[in-house]
Formats: C-alpha cells, sequence, structure tokens
C-alpha cells in the first residue's frame, strides 16, 4: 500500500519502498484501487466515514499477501484502528484477517523478512525521529538496526526524542498552535544535532516537522528511511541509479 | 506566531504567560526523567509490572459487586462505619450530618481528589464549617483562591516567586521565596491547626477488600496529622479505589511513587483499617469511610470502563505533550491531562457535550499509555470518546475538524480518487477532499508549509515499469 501522502506528495518514498522490497526478492503488486486507510476520519472522529473507507481497502487489497505500508501510522489504522472501529460490526472477521497481514514496512524487512543488515554505505550524519506509531511496535528498534548497519551512517541522538513531533492529523488543524509548538520544539532539539538529514518512517511526521522546517526557512533534508536503504542500495551498485 | 483556533484548549496554550508555560513544561519534564530512571533501574521490566497491575485493577472493577461489600464487611468488623454517597452532593451532605451530629466545626482536609470533584472545601464553608487544606500545594491553592493544575502537584501552573507573594500577602512572614522556608512557614502555619480541628478528612489511594485497609500516600506526612490529631477520621473514597487483597498493596504502593513522582516510594504510607481500638494508645475515635460513586458506575458500563483504573499518579500528566503546553487549567475540570480528556467528559454526564472538545486535544501519541502504571489505553478511549462526540453532534468536539463525509466517499471510490490526485497536479491546487488528509490551508499554513502536489506521479511510474 503506498499511502495517500505518497500518493499525493512523496512519490519518490513509494518508489523507493517499491525498489528496496524487490531487491530483497519480493514482488510487489500495487493494487491500482487503492486509496486511503481511513485514518484521517478516524482520528477525528467520523468513524462512520472511515469504516466506508476501511471497507474498501478490504476490498482493494483482498487475498492472503502480506499488505507492506511505508508508514507506521497508516499500518497501525490497518493492525489496530481499524479493529477498534469494526469491533461491533459485522464484517470484523475480514477486517481481522487484513490486520493480521498488515505490516509496517521496516517490521516486515526485519521480522518478517528476517533481514537484519544492509549493505552499501550512505555516509552522512542521520538524526531518526521515532514516530509515535512505532511506540510498542517492533518497527523503531527495526528501523535502527537497518541504518547502524549500514556503512558510514552515524546516527545523531537528539534531546526529547520521546516526544511526539505534533502532527496528529486533523489535530494539526483543529488545534494548530499546540500542534505548531510541539513541532518547534522537535525541531529544534533535532537541529541542536546538527544532523544532514532527518529521517523517519513516517510521512505524516515529516510532512509536518519539514512544513515547519521549511516555513521558518531553515535548511534539514528529510528522507524516509525506505530512501535511505535505496540509496544504499545504489552506492554499492546493487540498484541502477535512475 | 499567534493563530487563530477554534478550540478553546488550543486557545488557552496560545495565550498562557510564559511563566506559567515554563513552570508546567520545566516541571512535568523533570518528574518524567525521574520516573524513568528510577523505574527502569529498580526493575528489569516496567512494562510487566504495569500490565499485571492493569490487570489487578481491571478484574477488581468488573467484580466490584463482590469486592464492594467485602470491603465494607471488613471495615465494619475493624469499628469503621461505611457509607454510600451516589454522587458528589450527597457525599458532601454526609460529611456535613456527621460533622453537625458530633458538634464539630472545623475540620483538617489532606489531599483528595474525590473531595475535589464533590466541591467539599466550598460546601462546607458555606455551611458554615472551617475547611483548612494542609497539603502545601492545596494550601497555596486554598490561599489564592484557585484550582489546582495537576493532580499530584496542585500549583503545577505556579513559581516560587508566585508563592512567596501570596505567602507574605496573607502575613505568614516576609517575601521569601526560598523552597525551604516556603514550606517551613506552612508548616508552622499548619501544625497548630490540626490540634484545632475536629475532624481529619482523607482520601485514599488504594483499599484492600480482604481487610478494609485503606492505603494513603503522601509526601508531607499530614494525612497522617489529620488522623491522628482528630477524633474523627472521615475519608472519602471513589468506588474504583479497591484491590482485592493486600498482598497487592506491595504492587501498587510500588508503581505510585515510582510513576508520580519518581520516588521509589511515598515519604509517608499509611494504613488504616478502622477507629482506635481498646488499648491502642492513639488514633482517631471515630472513623468513617464514605464510598462515592459520583457516575463511577456509568463510566463502569461505557465503553471506557478502562479509564477506571486510574490510580491518579499524574505520570500521564507529566509526559503528555499537549499537557506540557496547555497546562492544566486549559482543560477546565477537576482532572485535566491525558486522564482528564477521557474521565472529565465522562464524569460530567448529560453535560458531556460541554466537554467533549476535551478528547479532541490530543496527537494521539501514546506517551501516556506508554507510562501509565495501570496501563490504560488511554488513546483508545479518546478515540472511542471522539466517535460518541460525533455521533451525538457534539458541536464543541467538532470544531476547527475538517469535515471527513466528502473524504470517505472519495477514499472509497477509486475513480473519483485517482481523479482527485491528478487534478490536484494538473490544477496545482489541492481538491478539497483530498486536503482534508492535510487540512485546511489557514491552520496548516499558519506555521507549516506544504509541499508541491505530486498526485499521480507515483502510479505512473508503477505502470510504466509494468509495461516493460
Ligand atoms: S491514567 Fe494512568 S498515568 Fe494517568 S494518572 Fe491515571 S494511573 Fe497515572
Amino acid at each position: 500500500m503506498a499511502t495517500c501522502l505518497c500518493d499525493a506528495f512523496f512519490d519518490d518514498v513509494a518508489k523507493a519502498t517499491v525498489q528496496v522490497l524487490e531487491y530483497l526478492g519480493v514482488e510487489v503488486e500495487f493494487p491500482a484501487d487503492q486509496t486511503c486507510c481511513g485514518q484521517p476520519a478516524f482520528n477525528a472522529g467520523d468513524w462512520k466515514a472511515s469504516r466506508k473507507v476501511v471497507r474498501h481497502v478490504v476490498d482493494a487489497f483482498k487475498g492472503e499477501d502480506p499488505v507492506v505500508i511505508p508508514s507506521g501510522s497508516c499500518a497501525a489504522m490497518l493492525f489496530h484502528g481499524a479493529l477498534l472501529e469494526f469491533e461491533k460490526e459485522d464484517d470484523l472477521p475480514e477486517v481481522q484477517q487484513l490486520a493480521n497481514r498488515s505490516w509496517e514496512l521496516l517490521d516486515y524487512i526485519v521480522n518478517g523478512l528476517g533481514v537484519t543488515e544492509w549493505p552499501g554505505s550512505f555516509p552522512h550524519k542521520v538524526s531518526f525521529h521515532r514516530s509515535c506509531h512505532l511506540r510498542g511496535t517492533c518497527s523503531g528498534p527495526a528501523a535502527l538496526q537497518l541504518m547502524e548497519s549500514i556503512d558510514g551512517l552515524e546516527i545523531a541522538t537528539f534531546g526529547e526524542a520521546e516526544q511526539c513531533c505534533g502532527f496528529g492529523g486533523a489535530f494539526s488543524v483543529s488545534h494548530p498552535n499546540v500542534s505548531g509548538k510541539m513541532g518547534q520544539l522537535k525541531i529544534e532539539n533535532i537541529l541542536a544535532a546538527d544532523p544532514e538529514y532527518l529521517v523517519a518512517a513516517d510521512m505524516g511526521c515529516l510532512l509536518h516537522l519539514g512544513g515547519i522546517v521549511d516555513k521558518g526557512g531553515k535548511n534539514l533534508p528529510r528522507f524516509h528511511v525506505a530512501q535511505v536503504l535505496r540509496d544504499a542500495l545504489i552506492s554499492a551498485n546493487l540498484l541502477p541509479a535512475d | 506566531m499567534p493563530t487563530k483556533s477554534q478550540q478553546e484548549i488550543d486557545r488557552f496554550a496560545r495565550d498562557l504567560k510564559p511563566d506559567v508555560y515554563q513552570s508546567v513544561y520545566g516541571g512535568t519534564k523533570a518528574t518524567t526523567e525521574k520516573r524513568y530512571e528510577v523505574l527502569f533501574r529498580d526493575y528489569p521490566d516496567p512494562d510487566l509490572l504495569r500490565q499485571t497491575a492493569g490487570q489487578i485493577k481491571q478484574h477488581t472493577l468488573e467484580n466490584l459487586d463482590k469486592y464492594l461489600p467485602q470491603a465494607e464487611a471488613a471495615l465494619k468488623a475493624n469499628g469503621a462505619q461505611v457509607h454510600f454517597a451516589s454522587d458528589g452532593d450527597a457525599a458532601n451532605r454526609m460529611i456535613l450530618e456527621i460533622m453537625k451530629a458530633n458538634g464539630c466545626k472545623s475540620m483538617v482536609k489532606s489531599k483528595s481528589m474525590v473531595s475535589e470533584e464533590t466541591g467539599l472545601g466550598h460546601y462546607l464553608e458555606d455551611n458554615g464549617m472551617k475547611c483548612l487544606e494542609t497539603d502545601l500545594g492545596e494550601f497555596i491553592i486554598q490561599i489564592d483562591n484557585d484550582h489546582p493544575s495537576h493532580i499530584v502537584k496542585p500549583v503545577a501552573h505556579k513559581n516560587r516567586r508566585d508563592i512567596a507573594k501570596s505567602f507574605e500577602r496573607e502575613g505568614l512572614g516576609d517575601y521569601n521565596d526560598d523552597p525551604e522556608t516556603i514550606t517551613r512557614r506552612a508548616r508552622k502555619f499548619l501544625r497548630g491547626k490540626y490540634f484545632e480541628a475536629d475532624v481529619g478528612l482523607t482520601g485514599a489511594n488504594f483499599v484492600s477488600a480482604e481487610s478494609g485497609r485503606l492505603t494513603i500516600v503522601t509526601n508531607e506526612g499530614n494525612a497522617r496529622f489529620c488522623m491522628a490529631a482528630t477524633p474523627i477520621h472521615i475519608a472519602i473514597v471513589g468506588i474504583e479505589k479497591l484491590v482485592p487483597h493486600d498482598r497487592d498493596l506491595a504492587l501498587f504502593t510500588a508503581l505510585i511513587g515510582r510513576s508520580g513522582t519518581g520516588q521509589h516510594l511515598t515519604s509517608y504510607t499509611q494504613f488504616i483499617g478502622g477507629p482506635k481500638r481498646e488499648g491502642q494508645p492513639d488514633g482517631p475515635e471515630q472513623m468513617h469511610v464514605i464510598f462515592v460513586d459520583n457516575k463511577r458506575t456509568e463510566v463502569l458500563a461505557s465503553q471506557c470502563s478502562e479509564i477506571l483504573r486510574c490510580i491518579r499518579c499524574g505520570a500521564c500528566l507529566n509526559v503528555c505533550p499537549v499537557y506540557r503546553q496547555a497546562s492544566g487549567h486549559a482543560y477546565r475540570s477537576v482532572y485535566p491531562g491525558p486522564v482528564g480528556a477521557v474521565l472529565s467528559p465522562l464524569l460530567a454526564g448529560s453535560r458531556f457535550p460541554e466537554l467533549a472538545d476535551l478528547p479532541k486535544a490530543s496527537s494521539l501519541c501514546g506517551a501516556c499509555n506508554e507510562v501509565c502504571p495501570v496501563n490504560i489505553p488511554i488513546p483508545d478511549l479518546l478515540l472511542r470518546l471522539r466517535d460518541k462526540a460525533k455521533t451525538e453532534h457534539a458541536e464543541k468536539a467538532m470544531k476547527g475538524t475538517p469535515p471527513m463525509g466528502m473524504f470517505g466517499l472519495l477514499a472509497s471510490q477509486p475513480h473519483a480518487w485517482r481523479a482527485a490526485m491528478t487534478m490536484g497536479a494538473a490544477m496545482n491546487l489541492t481538491p478539497d477532499a483530498i486536503i482534508n488528509i492535510v487540512p485546511p490551508a489557514a491552520a496548516w499554513n499558519s506555521c507549516r508549509q506544504l509541499p508541491k502536489w505530486r498526485g499521480g506521479k507515483f502510479r505512473n511510474w508503477m505502470k510504466s515499469r509494468s509495461k516493460n
């Protein structure tokens, strides 16, 4: 699943995801009927609208294959949120079936495929923002494990790393002041660590943090972990640069 | 830069005085760090403890009909008098009646969140009784005629200069903002008051159904003085405070100090199961335990019963990025922060719509759940309440949130979705229903910028590859 943010803004992240998975020998299908995971409406409290979208997701991703998602929050929507809003619905079993085979990308690579090391090099200092939807899942450690195994990649840790970036979907507009202040604080902490790139595994966080950086006229390039993995592959000639 | 906002908590955060922000932010951050350090140094797997404690509490809640009578019987056997109050008013009336029946005029009171719920202090004053808060934080709130902004640290929004000014104003000495001096002055003032009072009131952190034993934890020893110096002890206790056995107290006392203040154990831990027995040198002659329902059975029957596990440690407030930005008063209720965002609208009963916006004030980051010593899935509960607000058309909750009807329609129709994706690029203007994913421009652009629209690009790339 590409996620709607990649569909709308971050096509290169989706591309990198496909390339990384294919390098690992995974055959990637992209069901053209996919739209969004339903999370915006779910978080906004409009579960009726959200269930409509989730039903569509169930339909678009029929079958037994794993559904791999380059976003912690969209993945969590499928394996956790959707179950919550379908608790009392008749089609809960179908949603549960999809939940059982939904994976966040890095969790899938490390714990699904058993790949724990990554070839190539990425000679840069990066800060990794552990998105909140990775809390309590295996994705955060998986992302770090892979990145730490890449030649030349240096992780710059920063203060208050546990804190949320302040995005929160509709929260970012219903509570623009709190959301903005949370984001500023995060950016200050990250900039203090002086990384070359800000890396995360959720484009929601990066959209929000990137928006604050750009608005403030600061310079902090952003990367999804998939893009780092892809560039490392290119550096080792395991993937053609295009 | 200040941004227009339709949500009260957001406006409160926007207009928060820098001093208050500093107090709240600094205090909560330090406590969170201490909690982490102590918990992880002392236990190899604190998560297991949190889960166990959560299960014990959930079990107790689901079997309250068994444990409540058990606790009542045990307390009575110990010589205590047990009362049940269906709501706050009933609890207040009972307390007033006990005081009148015994010719009492004044009460010393230690910290109790239920008494905040019932508004006991003001009720007693209105009925001609004296009521003095003896917890330092609550004492400051009382002399300032203010409201607590944190469930463990009521004065989280004040700094020592504020407090020194209040003490000076109240004639407790010249201006001096040294914390030790402030504490010593309060202590000197309060010490005599214990002996003048007729009644001591406490809450209870835990009640063992097995023995009826109340556990009361403080850092100032004031609860102990309230019980020791007065002939009548009244304990006001929410019915959710039960645990099945005395042995459970080991787990809960270990967790509450570490979670709340980063202490191994609070400085004072009191156990009391009844009034003074024959031959016992001191202790209250009468002990009354008032179990308060005040909407708790309704919450128990709701989809959010897990919130009743709460042991009021305050850890979720301390770690919450929204609480840190907005402070406790932003929540307009007795319980602020994540726990309050769930509990307050529920305790409001039919006045739910008035507080229906509280569950919206969260990025759902889950930090609260991660620290909660009884593992309450707070984000899930916030989401359930958002659904409830929407279903019940609670207007306050919906303000500022983009309507999702159009989004739901579009995101369930692949053709329309694809068209919208490419249209966005063609017009370099984002169709409304999709921008709802990354919502209304004004609020978004106030402090953020949107990247360029690239809808359809990835799909074309995928397509071009499958042709090769
Ligand atoms: S909800 Fe959990 S963390 Fe928050 S005050 Fe209650 S017990 Fe503590």
